[in-house]
C-alpha cells in the first residue's frame, strides 16, 4: 500500500505497510535520521515531529493516518536550522548527549505556538513527556523561555 | 365449548389475515437503471449535500472499501446487521430502483421487493424527508459507480430475523406520518429540526432504545445512549458535560468538528462531521438553534465559570488512591503534551478534558477508545490528529489515566455510574473492538 504525504515542505509516498509507525517510515525509508527512537512507546517523547504543525510522537503514528498530512521533522523547522529555539539552544549550550533534543526543541516550538508567553509551570506541563536522561531541563527550560522572549520581540 | 374454541380460532384466523394484509407489501418492479446524464448535475450536487447530512457513508461505506457498496457490520443487541450495498449496480444494489422503491425503502422501511428492512436502516426517522430531498438523493446514488459487493448475511437469530415480524415492530413504534414544521418557531428552528430529525437522524445514536430496539421517547429524547460501542452523549440541558451546549458551541463543533468548552469529535461523530462538512453554514446554523432550544438556549458561560471548572486542573484530591496517584503521573508524561491549558478559555486544539463528556460523562467508553485508538485526521476538527495508545499503554495504565482523569474532573458521587468502577475490564474489551475496527 502506497501512502503520499509531505515532509519538509517535499511531496512523498512511500510503500510501507499501513502500520508501519511514522518514526521508521521518516528514518529507514526516506533516510532523515534527526528524530530519533527512544521507548517506542510514546513514554520519552525523543520521536516528537510535527503533523499538520501539532507535536505528535512518530513512534506510536501508523504511516497510514498521516496519508495527506504535512510532517516536519527537526530537519525541515527551519531552512537554515535557525528557528529561535535552535539559536537559543545554542546559546545556552543545552545539550549534552544530545540525543534527545530534537524531540524537545519540537515539542517546544509547538508549545510556542500555542502559549507564546509560557510560564515555568506551562512548560513544565507540556514539556514533562520528553525525558533527557542527562538532565539538561534547567537548561531546557531557560533556553525555552529566551526563545519564547525572541519570538515575541527581544533582542538575542 | 365448541362454539368459544370456533370463535376464538376464527377470531384468530381474522387476526392473522388482518396482520398479513398489514404486513404484506407488494415489490415495485425493477428498472433498467437509469443512465446517469438523464439526472441534472445541479440536482446530484444536491443530493450530494443532501447525503452528507444523512452521513450515509458512515455506514454503507466499509473502512477502506469501495463507496457505498455495503458490508459494514453494525452490532446490535440482537445480533450483527451487514449494511447494503446502495450503489446502482443491478444485481448487489439498488441499480433496479425506481425512485418510487428508493423512496419507499426510505420512509417506510421496505426494500424493492416489498420485504420488511430492520430499524438499522433509519426509517424512523428518514419519513420526514421531502419529496424533493429524495429525488436528488436518488439522482446522487444512480450517478455513483456503480460496484458489486455483497454484503454478508446478518447473524440476527430466528425469528427475529423473519422479515414479516418487522411489520409488527412497525405496528408498535412506528407511524408513518412525516412531522410538521412548528409554526410558533422561526424557520431557521424548523430547518434545524427537519435536518436532525429527518436525515440527519441524529436520534438513531442519542437517543436510548427499548427492549426491543425501539428509540424511547418523551423525557428519554437525546438522553444519550451507548451504541455500537460509542457513547452518544446527551444532547439536553448540559448534557453529559460540564458546561452548557450554547448555540455558538453548538456551532463551532458540527462546523469545526471541535469546539473550545466541548472538546473534538471522535469516533462515529468525527464521520457525522465529516458529511456536514458539505453542508453550508446556514444549515449548520440551524441545527445548533435546534439544539440549543432543546436545552431552553442556555447562554456561554462566563470566563469566570469556565476558570472555577479548569481551576480544578490536574488537582487530586488528597484522598485519591494510589491507581489514581499513578494515573496521574502517567497523564503528565503522556497526554498532558497536548491537552494542557494554562489558565483562561482553553484551545481547541489542545482539548480540555476538565470540560469533555468523555470524562464528566456518564459511560467512560468514549475515553477508553480515544485513549486507544486517537483520532483520525479525517475525524472531528480539520487536520488535527491524535494517535492512539494501543501499543503505548497497558490496560492496565489506561484504566488508571481514566481513573486520574475521572477523580479530578468527575461527578463527585460516583456510585451513580457504575461503569467507571469496571474500568479494567472494559479496556480490554474495547481494545479488540478497537482492532476490528482498524
Amino acid at each position: 500500500m502506497s501512502t503520499a504525504f509531505k515532509i519538509n515542505g517535499q511531496q512523498v509516498s512511500v510503500n510501507d505497510a499501513g502500520d508501519t509507525p511514522l518514526l521508521w517510515v521518516i528514518r529507514d525509508t526516506l533516510g532523515i535520521t534527526g528524530t530519533k527512537f527512544g521507548c517506542g512507546i510514546g513514554m520519552c517523547g525523543a520521536c516528537t515531529v510535527h503533523v499538520n504543525g501539532r507535536a505528535v510522537r512518530s513512534c506510536l503514528t501508523a504511516v497510514q493516518d498521516v496519508a495527506g498530512a504535512a510532517i516536519t521533522t527537526i530537519e525541515g523547522l527551519n531552512p537554515r536550522g535557525e528557528h529561535p529555539l535552535q539559536s537559543a539552544w545554542i546559546r545556552h549550550q543545552v545539550p549534552q548527549c544530545g540525543y534527545c533534543q530534537s524531540g524537545q526543541i519540537m515539542q517546544a516550538a509547538a508549545l510556542l505556538k500555542d502559549i507564546p508567553k509560557p510560564t515555568d509551570a506551562d512548560i513544565n506541563e507540556v514539556m514533562s513527556g520528553n525525558l533527557c536522561r542527562c538532565m539538561a531541563y534547567v537548561r531546557i527550560k531557560a533556553a525555552i523561555l529566551d526563545a519564547a522572549a525572541v519570538m515575541r520581540g527581544k533582542k538575542p | 365449548m365448541k362454539r368459544i374454541i370456533q370463535s376464538l380460532l376464527g377470531l384468530g384466523v381474522l387476526v392473522g389475515g388482518a396482520f398479513l394484509v398489514y404486513a404484506w407489501h407488494p415489490e415495485i418492479a425493477k428498472i433498467e437503471p437509469p443512465k446517469p446524464e438523464s439526472f441534472a448535475a445541479e440536482l446530484v450536487e444536491k443530493g450530494r449535500v443532501l447525503a452528507g447530512a444523512g452521513n450515509c457513508a458512515s455506514c454503507h461505506t466499509l473502512k477502506g472499501g469501495p463507496d457505498y457498496a455495503g458490508g459494514r457490520g453494525m452490532h446490535t443487541p440482537f445480533g450483527t446487521l451487514y449494511v447494503t450495498n446502495i450503489t446502482p449496480d443491478v444485481e448487489t444494489g439498488i441499480g433496479g430502483w425506481s425512485e418510487q422503491a428508493f423512496a419507499r425503502a426510505l420512509r417506510l422501511g421496505l426494500a424493492r421487493d416489498g420485504a420488511h428492512l430492520f430499524p438499522g436502516l433509519p426509517y424512523t426517522s428518514y419519513k420526514n424527508i421531502t419529496d424533493a430531498d429524495v429525488t436528488a438523493l436518488y439522482a446522487y446514488f444512480m450517478t455513483r459507480k456503480p460496484v458489486k459487493m455483497e454484503e454478508p448475511k446478518s447473524t440476527i437469530p430466528f425469528p427475529l430475523n423473519v422479515r414479516l415480524f418487522q411489520a409488527g415492530w412497525k405496528l408498535l413504534f412506528f407511524a408513518p406520518t412525516p412531522m410538521q414544521s412548528d409554526p410558533g418557531k422561526s424557520a431557521e428552528w424548523n430547518r434545524g429540526a427537519y435536518l436532525a430529525e429527518g436525515l440527519g437522524h441524529c436520534t438513531a445514536c442519542h437517543t436510548p432504545r427499548n427492549i426491543l430496539g425501539a428509540e424511547k421517547t418523551g423525557a428519554a429524547h437525546f438522553s444519550g445512549a451507548l451504541v455500537d460501542n460509542w457513547y452518544a452523549p446527551s444532547l439536553k440541558g448540559k448534557g453529559d458535560a460540564a458546561l452548557p451546549w450554547s448555540a455558538n458551541e453548538l456551532y463551532a463543533y458540527l462546523r469545526d468538528g471541535g469546539s473550545p468548552l466541548h472538546g473534538v469529535a471522535g469516533g462515529s461523530m468525527g464521520h457525522v462531521i465529516e458529511g456536514l462538512n458539505r453542508l453550508p453554514d446556514q444549515d449548520i446554523r440551524a441545527m445548533a438553534v435546534y439544539f440549543a432550544d432543546l436545552s431552553g438556549n442556555p447562554v456561554d458561560p462566563s470566563a469566570q465559570e469556565v476558570a472555577t471548572l479548569m481551576a480544578r486542573n490536574g488537582m487530586l484530591p488528597a484522598s485519591a488512591t494510589a491507581e489514581e496517584k499513578r494515573g496521574e503521573v502517567i497523564f503528565k508524561n503522556s497526554c498532558a503534551g497536548c491537552h494542557y491549558n494554562p489558565p483562561g478559555l482553553p484551545n481547541v486544539l489542545r482539548p480540555e478534558l476538565s470540560l469533555n463528556s468523555a470524562v464528566t460523562g456518564p459511560d467512560p467508553t468514549n475515553l477508553l477508545r480515544l485513549t486507544l485508538e486517537g483520532v483520525s485526521i479525517a475525524d472531528g476538527l480539520k487536520d488535527a490528529y491524535m494517535h492512539g495508545y494501543a501499543i503505548g499503554l497497558s490496560d492496565a495504565n489506561v484504566a488508571a489515566v481514566a481513573r486520574y482523569l475521572r477523580r479530578t474532573y468527575g461527578p463527585a458521587n460516583e456510585e451513580a455510574h457504575s461503569a467507571w468502577n469496571t474500568l479494567d475490564k472494559s479496556v480490554g474489551a474495547l481494545r479488540a473492538v478497537g482492532r476490528e475496527h482498524k
